[in-house]
C-alpha cells in the first residue's frame, strides 16, 4: 500500500474561489491510503513547495497527489521537488482542479464535489504508479537548416559563431530568398542587396556552414538530437567545383526566351543561368525543361565555350545521408497567385502587377534596369494606383487570406515613397481599409510618405480594374467623402497576401511538425515558446511561422540559433520515461501499433521463445525504440490483444482512474 | 426600441447575412454599378442594418436602384452579402404592406406566355407568404 499526501492548492482565488478546497483536502484525507492530506494558498511557491518536501520526509510519503492546475503548467515544478527529497519524480500526480474544474464551474457545491472525484481519480492512479528512470540518448552536434533566404543565412551564421557545424539547404541554385529580389527595405531605405550579400557571402566563407544549394529534403527518420536525413542534390549539369562563374556559358546559349524567375518572369534568361550577379554559390545552373541539348541532345554550346570544363550532361541527382542533432525550419513565403481575382484584371494586362513584381520594376537589377517603365509600353506611368489587402484579411475559403499579411502597409508606402521621390510628377494614389504600422518608425515612415511625399492615401477599396484604351479604369470608394472614384491609371499595383512556400507542407509531414489550417507552422507555446516546434528538436525561423518582416525575421532567427545551441551543447539529452512497451507474451505480431504510430517508433523482429516441452518457437512481435517514441499511446489503443502499454499510463492505471471517477 | 431590434433581427434573419462580418473595406461601395443613382451606398446599406436603422432605409428609393446584380455579393472580401440585405428589406417593405400576397391560383389570370420563368419562381418569392 502506498503512503499518499495529498495538497490542495487554492492557486489564491483561481481555485479557492469556487471550490472549498479545505472540504476537498478534508475529503480526500479519508481515502485508502491516504496518510496526510491539507491546503495551501500557493503549492508553486517556494513555501507551498517546501510544504510538500517536509511532508514527503516527515510522513515517509510514497505517493503524492497534488490537486492544482493543469499539469502542462507544474508537473515539472512539483517532479523536481519530489525528486530533491528523494522520491521517484514519476510518482507525483496532478489532479487539474483548476483549468478543468474551478475556471468552468460557478457553483460551489458542484465544483467542490468534482474536485474530490479528481482528486480521488489521481489518488488511484499513484496507487499503481512505479518508479520511473529517463534515458538518456546522445546529441550530434551538427545542425540543419532547411531554407537558405534571409532567416536560414542568419540562423545558420549564429549556429556556426557558437562553434557547430550547419548544413543549409536550398532549393533553389542561390541562397538569398525573396530579400535579394527586394529592392530597399522599409523603414530606413538600405539597399536590400547591400545588407544581405555580406551575409550571403560571409555563410559561404564561414568553414562551419555546408551550403546545400540546389538540394531538397528527401526524407527525415530519428528523433531530437539524431535526425537522419537524406537531401536530394538536383542534378544541376554543372560541375558545382570547377565552374568559376565566369558567366560566358549564359550569354552564348542559344535559349534565349525562359522566364526569368528571378525577375518574376518579366524578362528573360538562357537555359543555363546564374540567377543574378551576387549568387551564392556563383555557378551556373542548366534549366531541365529548356536546355536544347538535354531534350534534343543537339547543341551543346555552353560545353564549347566554357574554359574550365564544367559542363556535364550526364549529371544525376545525388544524394546525402547527414545526421543532424536539430533542424531549423526556414522555408519562407510567396505571394499568392491573383488569378482567381479577375476584377483587378491581373491577367489582363501587364501593367497591373503585384507588389513584388513592382519591386524588381525599381530595380537597377531588374527588367528595367531600375527605370520605372509599365511592362505594356515601356513608357513612364504618370498615374498610379495602390491596392492593399488583395487576398489578405478575407473570409478565408475562396475568397482569400483570412489573416493580415503584415508587410504590406509598409512596402506599399515605401513603394509610394520612392516613386514620387524618384518621378514627382507621378500620381501615386494608395487605397487602404486600415494602414497598420506597428514597428519602430514605422508609422513615422508612412506619415512621410503622406505629408512629405503627398501620396494620395484614400481610406476605401478598388471594386474593379478594366483595361481600355492603353489605360486602366479604374473604380473604387472614397469612404470618407461617400464618393465613387473613376481614375484612369496607368498602372495598378496590388499587395498581394503571402502564403507560407508551397514545399512547407510535404515537410512537416517528413518532420511530423504541426501546421495551422494556412499551412504555417505552429509554435510550441505562441507566447513563450514562439521559435521552437512542438516537435522536439525542430525550430522555426522566419515567415514559415507567420507573416513577419525583415527585422522580425532576424530576431526570430537569432532566437532558433538560440535555441539550437542550447540543445547542441548538451552532450546527453534526458529521454521521458513515459513511453511504450510491448508485452512479448501477448503479442500477436499484427502490425496495428506499427501502422498508427506517428513517430516510426516501432519495428517488428523474430523472437525465439520457449514453449512447452522444451520446444522452441519463433514469434514475430513488436519492440518499441524508446528514444523514438514520444508516449503518444496510440499504439496501446490499437493493440488488439492489450500488449502494448504506455509507462505511466498504462491501461490498468487509466481504468483505475475511470472507476475512481464512476464510484 | 424594441421594435427596431425586432426589424433588425427580422431583416439578419431573412437575408442570412452577419452584418458584424463586415471590416468596411468599401469595395461593395467600388464595385457598385448603380452608385450615382443611390442614396444610401452599399456599404451605408450594411452599416445602417449593423446599427439597426432599418426604417430610413426602408423608405429610401435606394432599395429600388438596386440592380440585385450581385457584383458586391461576388467581391465582398468577407463575405457578407450586400445585396441579400437590400432585398430582405425589400421584402420586408412588401411585407409591411400586405394584402398583395400572390395565390397559386391567381396566376393563370395574371399568365403571360413571355413570361420567364425566373420571374414567376421570383414573384412567389416575393409575393408569397
Amino acid at each position: 500500500m502506498q503512503k499518499i499526501g495529498v495538497f490542495v492548492c487554492w492557486c489564491g482565488s483561481n481555485i479557492a474561489g469556487t471550490v472549498d478546497v479545505h472540504a476537498v483536502a478534508e475529503t480526500l484525507k479519508k481515502e485508502p491510503g491516504v496518510v496526510f492530506s491539507t491546503d495551501y494558498q500557493y503549492m508553486c511557491s517556494e513555501a507551498g513547495q517546501n510544504l510538500i518536501k517536509d511532508s514527503i520526509k516527515e510522513y515517509g510519503l510514497t505517493g503524492v497527489v497534488i490537486c492544482s492546475c493543469s499539469p502542462r503548467m507544474h508537473e515539472n515544478t512539483f517532479r523536481k521537488a519530489a525528486q530533491s527529497v528523494g522520491l521517484n519524480p514519476y510518482m507525483v500526480e496532478v489532479a487539474n482542479i483548476r483549468e478543468q474544474c474551478s475556471w468552468i464551474h460557478k457553483d460551489m457545491a458542484t465544483a467542490t464535489e468534482k474536485a474530490v472525484i479528481l482528486g480521488r481519480a489521481a489518488i488511484a492512479k499513484v496507487h499503481l504508479n512505479a518508479p520511473l528512470t529517463a534515458g538518456e540518448s546522445p546529441v550530434v552536434k551538427r545542425a540543419l537548416v532547411i531554407g537558405g533566404g534571409i532567416a536560414g543565412i542568419q540562423t545558420a551564421l549564429d549556429i556556426a559563431e557558437a562553434g557547430f557545424e550547419v548544413d543549409i539547404v536550398e532549393k533553389s541554385p542561390t541562397i538569398g530568398g525573396k530579400m535579394a529580389q527586394i529592392d530597399k527595405t522599409f523603414p530606413t531605405l538600405d539597399c536590400a542587396a547591400c545588407i544581405l550579400t555580406p551575409k550571403m557571402v560571409e555563410a559561404a566563407q564561414q568553414e562551419k556552414i555546408k551550403i546545400y544549394s540546389y538540394s531538397e529534403v528527401d526524407e527525415v527518420k530519428g528523433f531530437v538530437g539524431n535526425f537522419s536525413v537524406k537531401i536530394r542534390r538536383k542534378a544541376r549539369y554543372v560541375n558545382e567545383d570547377i565552374c568559376t562563374g565566369c558567366g560566358v556559358c549564359t550569354e552564348k546559349c542559344p535559349q534565349k526566351k525562359v522566364p526569368n524567375e528571378f525577375n518574376l518572369g518579366m524578362d528573360n534568361r538562357r537555359a543555363i543561368y546564374i540567377p543574378f550577379a551576387q549568387a551564392v554559390p556563383k555557378v551556373a545552373t542548366i534549366d531541365p525543361n529548356y536546355c536544347t541539348m538535354l531534350k534534343t541532345g543537339k547543341c551543346g554550346v555552353c560545353s564549347k565555350v566554357c574554359t574550365a570544363k564544367a559542363i556535364d550532361y550526364t549529371q544525376k541527382d545525388e544524394f546525402v545521408e547527414a545526421q543532424y542533432g536539430a533542424i531549423v525550419v526556414a522555408t519562407g513565403f510567396n505571394p499568392i497567385s491573383l488569378e482567381k481575382y479577375d476584377e483587378f484584371a491581373y491577367s489582363q494586362s501587364p501593367d497591373v502587377v503585384t507588389s513584388l513584381e513592382y519591386e524588381r520594376l525599381m530595380n537597377a537589377a531588374g527588367p528595367t534596369s531600375g527605370t520605372l517603365l509599365r511592362p505594356s509600353d515601356l513608357t513612364h506611368p504618370k498615374t498610379i494606383v495602390f491596392v492593399q489587402c488583395v487576398g489578405s484579411r478575407c473570409d478565408g475559403g475562396d475568397k482569400g487570406k483570412p489573416y493580415c499579411s503584415k508587410v504590406c502597409c509598409m512596402y506599399t508606402a515605401k513603394h509610394a515613397m520612392l516613386t514620387r521621390e524618384k518621378y514627382p510628377d507621378t500620381d501615386v494614389y494608395v487605397f487602404y481599409i486600415d494602414v497598420r504600422t506597428p514597428g519602430k518608425n514605422f508609422d513615422e515612415f508612412y506619415r512621410r510618405a503622406v505629408e512629405d511625399y503627398g501620396v494620395h492615401y484614400i481610406k476605401g477599396m478598388v471594386g474593379k480594374v478594366v483595361p481600355q484604351d492603353g489605360k486602366l479604369k479604374v473604380q473604387a470608394s472614397d469612404l470618407l467623402s461617400n464618393e465613387q472614384l473613376h481614375i484612369d491609371a496607368d498602372m495598378v499595383v496590388l499587395a498581394a497576401a503571402i502564403e507560407p512556400d508551397k514545399t512547407a507542407r510535404p515537410l512537416a509531414t517528413m518532420l511530423t511538425a504541426s501546421m495551422d489550417t494556412n499551412d504555417f507552422f505552429t509554435e510550441a507555446h505562441p507566447k513563450l515558446r514562439p521559435v521552437e516546434s512542438p516537435t522536439a528538436g525542430v525550430f522555426l525561423s522566419g515567415m514559415c511561422q507567420g507573416p513577419k518582416d525583415i527585422p522580425e525575421t532576424v530576431s526570430q532567427a537569432s532566437a532558433a540559433a538560440a535555441k539550437v545551441i542550447g540543445l547542441l551543447a548538451k552532450d546527453k539529452l534526458t529521454c521521458n520515461p513515459c513511453v511504450a512497451h510491448s508485452d512479448e507474451q501477448l503479442c500477436n505480431g499484427c502490425s496495428s501499433c506499427e501502422k498508427v504510430c506517428p513517430y516510426g517508433a516501432i519495428t517488428y523482429q523474430d523472437k525465439e521463445f520457449r514453449m512447452p516441452n522444451r520446444t522452441v518457437a519463433v514469434r514475430r512481435v513488436a519492440s518499441v525504440n524508446p528514444a523514438v517514441c514520444q508516449g503518444c499511446g496510440a499504439c496501446t489503443v490499437a493493440c488488439p490483444s492489450g500488449a502494448m502499454d504506455l509507462n505511466g499510463f498504462s491501461n490498468r492505471q487509466i481504468m483505475a482512474e475511470v472507476d475512481a471517477i464512476c464510484k | 426600441m424594441e421594435n427596431k431590434q425586432q426589424l433588425t433581427e427580422q431583416i439578419l434573419r431573412m437575408s442570412g447575412v452577419n452584418a458584424r462580418k463586415c471590416m468596411r473595406c468599401g469595395k461593395c461601395t467600388a464595385t457598385c454599378p448603380s452608385f450615382d443613382e443611390m442614396e444610401y451606398h452599399p456599404h451605408q446599406f450594411v452599416y445602417m442594418v449593423e446599427k439597426g436603422d432599418i426604417e430610413p432605409l426602408m423608405k429610401s428609393e435606394s432599395l429600388y436602384t438596386c440592380l440585385t446584380c450581385f457584383a458586391c455579393v461576388e467581391r465582398c472580401p468577407r463575405n457578407v452579402e450586400p445585396a441579400k440585405l437590400v432585398e430582405a428589406v425589400r421584402l420586408a417593405v412588401i411585407r409591411e404592406q400586405g394584402a398583395n400576397h400572390l395565390k397559386p391560383q391567381d396566376l393563370p389570370e395574371l399568365w403571360d406566355e413571355d413570361l420567364p420563368q425566373q420571374a414567376i419562381v421570383s414573384a412567389f418569392r416575393k409575393y408569397s407568404k
